[in-house]
């Protein structure tokens, strides 16, 4: 089955944290992203830039309307994803349990749409 | 014979097996249940197979590929039942003995984590004691269509999120019975709160703790906090014919009357509490239900070893500290007789205000100030306790603490009391 994780972290403490920290960080997502490589589950999986970047797009009487910002404030915000193979869910939790974000932020595991069968 | 107990005891395992068959939940129960109906009308005149269990999945596995044959041909939209073929459904031998992982699996697919706790419960109770959609509605104060409504959802859960229907792996099996072992307690305590409205659907939800709860210990007899839970359970059930008066009012430990206490049951709990410790001692379920266990021991309320239960709800705090183990530690000091003691232990829980909205904590306090001949701080007490109670045979219990205090003129004598204690 495909899932994607959807991490989710409080943006401003991790920019609050330091040069080294941050590197260590980014380091421990280095070694996790080549593990689940290696091991066969990863299909995709991206690091997103900070929602200041962001800009949400809505069409309203055909008219498309967009503005600064992701869809809605949160105390935390989507920072990156993962799309991966699991077997169940047993297994989508502990790839999820490994990622970094996990023990500052949240993460959502979402079972993706299966594709219907042909015909 | 008895078919209706029979098919009690047997429904568990045999939905268990289904499931793991037919991957569906609500097939393997509408299969189930036709089997049972065949059951009702083939058993009393052949007499019961030598093996129930091997009988109703068989039958309820033919069913079940009479079914698929019917929609496939009817061209369904499910992926599952295009795809499940006769081959996929192993047929089980007339003296096979049912596997205890296929009950293990069930019980722990029910209680998985990914769903929400009211839904656990409720599979739980549909799945593992079969209890109707109706009965848990009640027992649980919802209408039967928000029950129904819940039990859609957690299956559907299940199936889209990929549950697995498996026993969890070694490493994560601890954490995992803990979590079922959370479903089964508030299942019992549901029944045990019971004060009013359906109070014997209610009732039966103890029962139908307990029967997880021996279930659970059958499956996993070397756990000691398995044990443990089932003692607790059975020794607080034991009390129940003492618990409420003929009008339905609370009556309290203190003033039960013990003769109407199940002894037969308690026995068999202390002998289970006694058994949780051995296996291992600082268990929380274990520790509670040795605290148990000593009440049960009294034959009369003075006789209470209130100075052991307070070392044990003080161990109890060392090891699973929360704030109301804290309350439940400190009124057991109190009640052995170190009143002002008690009463510092309560008022730092106070000023910790963990518990500001919990009415025992002021109810604990105002017994204390009752007992020690203080009774105007008494009655501020208990009327704090009645804003924020919520049962109502707890507020009349309250309202009747009360009134005894108010009754009091004499502040330095109390006579309903008892003498002041320094």
């Amino acid at each position: 089955m495909k899932y994607l994780l959807l991490i989710y972290e409080n943006e401003a403490s991790m920019a609050g944290l330091s040069e080294s920290e941050q590197g260590k960080i980014f380091q421990e997502y280095m070694d996790y992203t080549s593990g689940i490589h290696k091991s066969g589950h990863r299909l995709a999986g991206e690091a997103l830039q900070p929602v200041a970047t962001a800009t949400t797009v809505r069409v309203k009487n055909g008219k498309t309307v967009t503005t600064d910002g992701p869809f809605a404030e949160t105390r935390e915000q989507l920072g990156g994803f993962y799309m991966v193979e699991a077997k169940d869910l047993d297994e989508a939790i502990k790839l999820a349990a490994g990622i970094p974000g996990a023990s500052t932020g949240s993460i959502e595991v979402r079972p993706i749409m299966p594709t219907p069968p042909p015909g | 014979m008895d078919f209706e107990s029979l098919y009690r005891e047997e429904r568990p395992r045999a939905l268990a097996t289904l499931i793991r068959l037919l991957r569906d939940f609500d097939l393997a129960e509408e299969m189930l249940q036709e089997a049972f109906t065949a059951a009702l009308e083939q058993w009393p005149a052949a007499g019961p197979p030598r093996t129930p269990w091997a009988w109703l999945v068989s039958t309820a596995r033919h069913k079940a590929i009479d079914r698929l044959r019917r929609d496939r041909s009817r061209a369904a939209k499910s992926a599952e039942i295009v795809y499940l073929g006769e081959a996929a459904l192993p047929a089980v031998d007339a003296d096979e003995e049912p596997f205890p992982d296929d009950l293990m699996r069930l019980i722990f697919t029910c209680c998985h984590p990914a769903l929400a706790l009211e839904a656990q419960v409720a599979l739980t109770l549909k799945a593992l004691c079969g209890l109707s959609v109706e009965e848990i509605a009640r027992a649980f104060l919802v209408s039967p269509t928000t029950m129904a409504q819940r039990l859609v959802r957690a299956k559907n859960k299940i199936r889209a999120a990929g549950i697995p229907y498996e026993v969890p792996a070694s490493d994560r099996l601890g954490e995992r019975l803990e979590g079922v072992m959370r479903v089964v307690y508030l299942v019992f305590n549901e029944g045990y709160a019971a004060t009013s409205g359906d109070l014997l659907v209610r009732r039966e939800l103890c029962t139908e703790a307990i029967r997880l709860g021996r279930l659970l210990r059958a499956l996993l007899p070397a756990a000691g906090e398995v044990t443990g839970l089932l003692a607790l359970m059975l020794l607080h059930d034991a009390r129940r014919a003492a618990r409420l008066d003929d009008r339905g009012e609370i009556v309290t430990l203190e003033e039960q009357d013990r003769s109407v206490w199940d002894r037969t049951q308690m026995a068999e709990g202390q002998a289970l509490a006694e058994e949780a410790l051995r296996r291992g001692g600082g268990g929380f379920y274990a520790l509670q239900a040795a605290i148990a266990a000593l009440h049960a021991q009294a034959a009369r309320a003075e006789d209470t070893d209130w100075p052991q239960i307070a070392a044990l709800y003080a161990l109890l705090l060392r090891l699973h500290p929360s704030p109301v183990v804290a309350l439940n530690h400190a009124a057991a000091v109190a009640m052995g007789e170190r009143l002002e003691r008690g009463l510092r232990l309560i008022e730092q829980i106070e000023a910790g205000g963990e518990l500001e909205h919990f009415h025992l904590l002021p109810a604990a306090k105002a017994d204390i100030l009752r007992r020690l001949g203080r009774p105007l701080e008494a009655a501020a007490a208990y009327e704090r306790a009645l804003e924020l109670v919520t049962h109502n045979a707890e507020r009349r219990y309250l309202e009747r603490r009360l009134r005894e205090v108010r009754a009091t003129s004499n502040p330095s004598g109390d006579p309903s009391g008892g003498p002041a204690r320094a």
